[in-house]
C-alpha cells in the first residue's frame, strides 16, 4: 500500500541553526500520526515543508508518490491543512472564503460541498457571516471545513481543537476520526494535549531538537519507557532528551 | 495552468469589491478628481494662451491615459495587498495554485478594475470637457495596450518588492508612478528633457504613448516604430516582471518568508 506521505531525510536549517535533523517518516491511509514534541522542536517547520511553503534543505517529501518539490501543484492537489496560526481571510464571509478554497483545490460539484461541510461543522448561521466576527472556536470550525474541502489523501492539523471548548473538541475529534477510518486519507497530528493525542492517534512520533527521538503507540510508548503516561513522556523529552536518546 | 484556479483570485478581489465602499470609491475617486481639476485647468490654459493652442486633448488626454496606466498598476498591486492585509500566504501558497495562475488571477483583476475607471475618465472628460478620443481613431488601441502592459510589468514588479521587502514596503510602491512620470513626458515633449533623462526615458514605453499623443493632436505623424518599441519593451517587461516575482518567491519559500510573513519578520 502506497504511503499517504513519505518524508525521507529531511532537513533545514537557518544559517547555524538546524531546525530539522533529517527525519525520516510515513504516514499511512486510515492512520492517524501525532507529531509531539517541546516548542521549538521542529514540528511547524516539518509542516511547513510538507506543504511546499519552506524549501528543505535536503531530503524528499512524496505525497501518495508525487514529488512536493518537482511536481508541486499535483502533489497539494491531495493535501490540505489547518493551524490555528493561518486563520481564512477575515474580511470574507464563511461562504466565500469556502468556495474560493474550493476552486483552488478544484473540488468537484462545489456549491454541494460547501454547503455539505457548513452543515457538517455546524456554521449555518455564520454562513453570510465575515469571519474576522467569527469566534475562535467557530473560526477554528471553519479551518477544518477548508481543511476537509478536497477530501485530502493527507490531513495536516497543527493543533486543530487549540481553542475549542471540551465539547465542541470531543465533537471535532470524533469527525476527524470517522474522517480517517471512511475516507481515503491519512492525517498527520500535532498537538500539547496529551490526552488529546492519547485517545486519537494510531502513532506518535517524538521530535525534539529537529530529531525524532521516540516513535510508537501512544497507549504503550510511555510505559516501555518507564512513565505513567504520555505527558510524563513528553515532559522528559522537552526536559531531558538525552536521557531518552542514550535509552 | 488551470483557469479556475486563477479565476479564484480573481473572484476572490470581487467579493472584497462588492462588498466595502473604501474599496468600491477608489476605482473612480481619485481620477474624477483628477480629470476635473485639470480640465478646469485646460480651460483656463485656453483662455490666457496666445498661440491659440487647444490644451484640452494634449494635457487632459495626457492626465486620462496616464491615470489609466496608474490604475492598471494599483489593479495588479491592490489584489496582492489584499493577501499581505489579511496574512493568507500561507493558506493561498499552500494549496495547489502556481505563481503562474496567482499572477493571472492578478492580471485579470486589474483588467475589471482599471476598465472601470477608464470608463469613468472617458465619460466625465467627454461629458465636461468635451475631451472626445475620436481624435486619436485606431491609434487609441496601441495607446491603450502599451500602457496597459507596462501597468501590469509594474504591478507585478511592486508585488515582488513588497513580498521581498515586507508589507511596511507599500510605501515605496505608492510613489512610483509619481518618480517616473517626469521621464516619461506625460505634459512635455521628451526633446526638452536633459539628455541624461531621455536615456531612461526611450526605456520607458509610456514615452513613445505620450511621444504619439502629441503628435496626432498636433497634426503630426505618430512614429510607428517608436510605438512598436514601446509595446516590444512593455511585454520584455512583463516577462522579465513574471520572472522576477517568482525569483523572489522563491527565495522565500526557501528562506521560510511565506509560511512567516509579516511585517516584523521580514526586515
Amino acid at each position: 500500500m502506497v504511503s499517504v506521505l513519505s518524508v525521507n531525510n529531511l532537513r533545514k536549517a537557518y544559517g547555524e541553526t538546524v531546525a530539522v535533523d533529517g527525519i525520516s517518516f510515513e504516514v499511512r491511509p486510515h492512520e492517524i500520526v501525532g507529531l509531539l514534541g517541546p516548542n521549538g522542536a521542529g514540528k511547524t517547520t516539518t509542516i511547513n515543508m510538507v506543504l511546499g511553503v519552506l524549501e528543505p534543505g535536503s531530503g524528499t517529501i512524496h505525497i501518495e508518490g508525487r514529488n512536493v518539490a518537482t511536481d508541486r501543484s499535483r502533489a497539494l492537489e491531495l493535501a490540505n491543512f489547518a493551524a490555528v496560526y493561518a486563520p481564512l481571510p477575515g474580511n470574507l464571509t464563511v461562504f466565500q472564503n469556502l468556495k474560493i478554497f474550493g476552486l483552488l483545490y478544484d473540488v468537484a460539484d462545489l456549491p454541494a460541498r460547501v454547503d455539505e461541510l457548513i452543515r457538517q461543522f455546524d456554521l449555518a448561521a455564520f454562513r453570510d457571516v465575515k469571519c474576522g466576527r467569527l469566534s475562535s472556536g467557530e473560526a477554528t470550525r471553519l479551518c477544518l471545513a477548508k481543511a476537509m474541502l478536497n477530501r485530502p489523501h493527507l490531513l495536516l492539523l497543527d493543533e486543530p481543537t487549540v481553542s475549542l471548548d471540551p465539547s465542541i473538541a470531543r465533537d471535532i475529534r470524533l469527525k476527524i476520526r470517522a474522517f480517517a477510518r471512511d475516507g481515503v486519507g491519512g492525517i498527520l497530528w500535532t498537538s500539547h494535549n496529551m490526552y488529546e493525542v492519547a485517545e486519537v492517534c494510531d502513532r506518535v512520533l517524538f521530535l525534539s531538537h529537529g530529531k525524532i527521538l521516540l516513535e510508537g503507540d501512544p497507549k504503550t510508548l510511555p510505559r516501555e519507557h518507564g512513565k505513567e503516561n504520555l505527558e510524563e513522556l513528553f515532559i522528559t523529552v522537552a526536559r531531558e532528551p538525552l536521557l531518552l536518546e542514550r535509552a | 495552468m488551470r483557469f479556475h484556479r486563477t479565476y479564484a483570485v480573481v473572484l476572490r478581489h470581487f467579493y472584497l469589491i462588492r462588498g466595502s465602499f473604501s474599496r468600491v470609491s477608489p476605482l473612480f475617486t481619485w481620477i474624477a478628481v483628477d480629470i476635473v481639476l485639470w480640465g478646469l485647468i485646460t480651460k483656463y490654459l485656453n483662455t490666457v494662451a496666445a498661440s491659440g493652442v487647444n490644451f484640452i486633448p494634449r494635457l487632459l488626454g495626457a492626465v486620462l491615459l496616464w491615470d489609466f496606466f496608474i490604475r492598471v498598476m494599483q489593479g495588479v498591486t491592490m489584489t496582492f495587498f489584499e493577501d499581505v492585509w489579511s496574512r493568507n500566504f500561507l493558506n493561498i501558497f499552500s494549496t495547489p495554485l502556481s505563481t503562474g495562475e496567482y499572477i493571472g488571477g492578478l492580471v485579470l483583476s486589474s483588467v475589471a478594475t482599471s476598465a472601470i475607471g477608464l470608463v469613468v475618465m472617458l465619460i466625465l472628460a467627454a461629458a465636461v470637457f468635451g475631451l472626445s478620443f475620436a481624435v486619436l481613431g485606431a491609434l487609441a488601441v496601441p495607446f491603450i495596450l502599451v500602457l496597459f502592459l507596462s501597468g501590469i510589468a509594474l504591478g507585478i514588479v511592486g508585488c515582488a518588492v513588497v513580498l521581498r521587502l515586507g508589507p511596511s514596503a507599500e510605501w515605496f510602491i505608492w510613489p512610483i508612478p509619481a518618480f517616473l512620470s517626469p521621464f516619461a513626458g506625460v505634459f512635455y515633449p521628451l526633446s526638452i528633457l536633459p539628455r541624461w533623462m531621455r536615456v531612461f526615458s526611450y526605456a520607458l514605453p509610456p514615452s513613445y504613448v505620450f511621444e504619439g499623443l502629441r503628435a496626432v493632436v498636433s497634426g503630426g505623424v505618430v512614429s510607428m516604430r517608436g510605438l512598436a518599441a514601446g509595446g516590444c519593451l512593455a511585454v520584455i517587461y512583463i516577462l522579465l516582471a513574471c520572472r522576477i516575482f517568482t525569483w523572489v518567491y522563491r527565495k522565500a519559500v526557501r528562506s521560510g518568508l511565506i509560511a512567516r510573513y509579516s511585517a516584523e519578520s521580514v526586515s
